[in-house]
């Protein structure tokens, strides 16, 4: 029944038009800044690099599909969670909204279960849109810019890393950054849980990611101490897998934090969900 | 099998914070009942078919269908349920066909393609198939609600206000669907309707429930035959037919509506006299219209 049911959420979630919004406002996005960088890129890159000029040189292609890959995930990974958050957001609510919880309910499933099939649903949808920017900006960017070393700015310096020690840090990155939109995905289910309208999760979920962000970047010693609990301290943990040498424990740590998070919001969603009094 | 019991609901409460919106409900439903649920608008109605679908957990009492409780087989219990809460929602952007494949996926039983097609042709939707719900009348939506309803063959059907906002037309299409279910498929059907009218041309049984207490729970025609029968007599000369009345039928009671009409409650073998009596004494009798028993029933039982 739970697959079953997770196939109903798929087709359900391909139905519906916003589905293919971030689709849509991703592929729109990633081609924005592939022709900013074709028609402006030196000028930009020159800038970064115009501070270390005076004790390096740079040959080769510094511009190159590797350095817009990176520079699209940074620019977009942040936006992401809203279009994650639009769809899933409204997995249960939606259909609280719309009145076919009622009928959902009273069929030989679950709660538990129904709950589940639309995390799994939710998760694809967000793997699914992981993988559409990955390979769109891997691909567009290399189709057009070609390969080359990779150089990243970061707080310590700069790191270069060699053209054929990059493919499998892309790989492991954007694994880790489907894990914190993922958690994206939990949190906003589970508000959708107890919520009757689609906007109160989406809008609830994105008030939660800029709240604990703040908290995250404030340099206020009370803080301090729930910082590395916070899922948005770690959702951009997939940029470490690009600093030489790669700080395994500290990504190990962050996925850990990152799962406890999605376990906690699933298990809050099927408690709630069970306990709810269906009256919409 | 046919004095089985289906549904046994007793002394059911449910309070939403302050407000309780059942207090004591108690009635039994047997195989093959078509049972009406009546009850004034907030009489605990839709709270209590809700406790009956396990969409609301109740605070006390016992609801056991087929002999069992939610607590250890609500899947089972559900399995042989089709239900209309309210009104029937749909997935608006997916169309008639796709709506039911995603109900008839989670019914627990085997349901065609074919099947499907089948349905939406019982209920006269069978052209719809392919299109948008979202284009749907509201009559329409109804008779999918019935087809959803009916896909997985239920042993029990729930129907709650399953007329509301529909039009005159709409009403008799849904009250065949009804009686066709009664008469071809000898289906358990508990209806809740504030059509009243509706329960006295289908039901066998029913309850009436005020301020979410049980008022009265029995058999249809035995219920309605205790009554008086309530005619509304139109005539040419309404005075002289009021104190006729009067005079030759004194356990009659008369209420004058107008000018030329008045309500005789009166025991209905005496209609005929009274008949004869207006003729005789050369009242031009107009109309003489029994008024819907139920009504009647319904507005003592609740103002009592």
């Amino acid at each position: 029944m739970l697959l079953k049911n997770t196939y109903n959420e798929f087709v359900k979630i391909l139905s519906k038009p916003r589905s293919y919004l971030g689709i849509g406002a991703l592929t729109l996005l990633i081609g924005i800044i592939i022709f900013a960088m074709k028609v402006d890129g030196n000028s930009i890159v020159s800038f970064v690099t115009a501070s270390f000029e005076q004790t390096l040189t740079f040959n080769g292609k510094v511009i190159n599909g590797n350095l817009i890959t990176f520079i699209i995930l940074q620019m977009l990974i942040v936006h992401i969670p809203l279009l994650v958050a639009l769809v899933t957001g409204d997995l249960i609510s939606g259909e609280a909204a719309m009145g076919t919880i009622r009928m959902l309910a009273t069929k030989p499933i679950s709660r538990t279960q129904i709950v589940l099939s639309k995390f799994i649903a939710g998760a694809l949808y967000t793997l699914f849109l992981t993988l559409w920017l990955g390979l769109m900006a891997l691909g567009l960017s290399h189709l057009i810019f070609g390969s080359g070393d990779l150089i990243v700015l970061n707080s310590d310096g700069i790191v270069i890393l060699p053209e054929n020690d990059i493919l499998w840090r892309y790989g492991a990155g954007f694994a880790v950054a489907f894990l914190s939109l993922l958690t994206v995905s939990s949190l906003s289910i589970c508000l959708s849980t107890f919520a009757e309208n689609s906007i109160g999760p989406i809008v609830a979920t994105m008030a939660i990611i800029l709240l604990f962000t703040i908290i995250g970047t404030l340099d206020v010693t009370v803080f301090d101490s729930i910082k590395p609990y916070l899922f948005t301290t770690h959702m951009a943990s997939w940029r470490s897998y690009f600093e030489d040498p790669v700080p395994f424990a500290s990504i190990k740590q962050s996925i850990i934090i990152l799962l406890v998070h999605n376990v906690i919001f699933i298990c809050v969603s099927i408690i709630g969900f069970n306990k709810k009094d269906i009256t919409s | 099998m046919l004095n089985e019991t289906i549904i046994k609901v007793e002394g059911l409460s449910k309070t939403f914070g302050t407000f309780e919106a059942v207090k004591d409900v108690s009635f039994s439903v047997q195989r093959g009942d078509v049972f009406g649920f009546l009850g004034p608008n907030g009489a605990g109605k839709s709270t209590t078919i809700r406790c009956l679908l396990s969409l609301i957990s109740p605070d006390n009492g016992n609801v056991s269908l087929f002999g069992k409780s939610f607590k250890n087989e609500r899947k089972e219990i559900l399995s042989k349920i089709g239900s209309i809460i309210e009104k029937p929602d749909f997935y608006r952007y997916l169309s008639a066909e796709k709506n039911l494949e995603i109900f008839a996926r989670i019914s627990g039983a085997s349901v065609s393609k074919m099947e499907i097609q089948e349905m939406l042709e019982f209920v006269g939707l069978g052209d719809r198939g392919k299109h948008k719900v979202k284009g749907f009348s509201h009559g329409m939506k109804q008779r999918l609600g019935i087809a959803q309803t009916l896909l997985h063959k239920p042993d029990l059907i729930i129907l709650d206000e399953p007329t509301t906002g529909l039009d005159p037309q709409g009403i008799i299409e849904i009250r065949n669907l009804i009686l066709r279910l009664k008469n071809e498929q000898n289906k358990t059907i508990v209806l809740s309707s504030h059509q009243l009218s509706e329960i006295e041309l289908i039901a066998n049984r029913m309850v009436i429930i005020n301020q979410g207490k049980t008022i009265i729970e029995g058999s249809v025609s035995e219920l309605l035959n205790s009554q008086e029968l309530v005619v509304r007599l139109e005539t040419d000369n309404i005075e002289a037919t009021q104190q006729l009345i009067q005079l030759n039928f004194s356990e009659a009671k008369t209420t004058l509506i107008s000018s030329d009409s008045l309500d005789v409650s009166i025991h209905r073998d005496r209609v005929p006299q009274l008949n004869r009596l207006l003729v005789e004494n050369n009242i031009g009798v107009m109309a003489i219209e029994p008024k819907r028993k139920l009504e009647d029933y319904f507005i003592k039982t609740i103002l009592s």
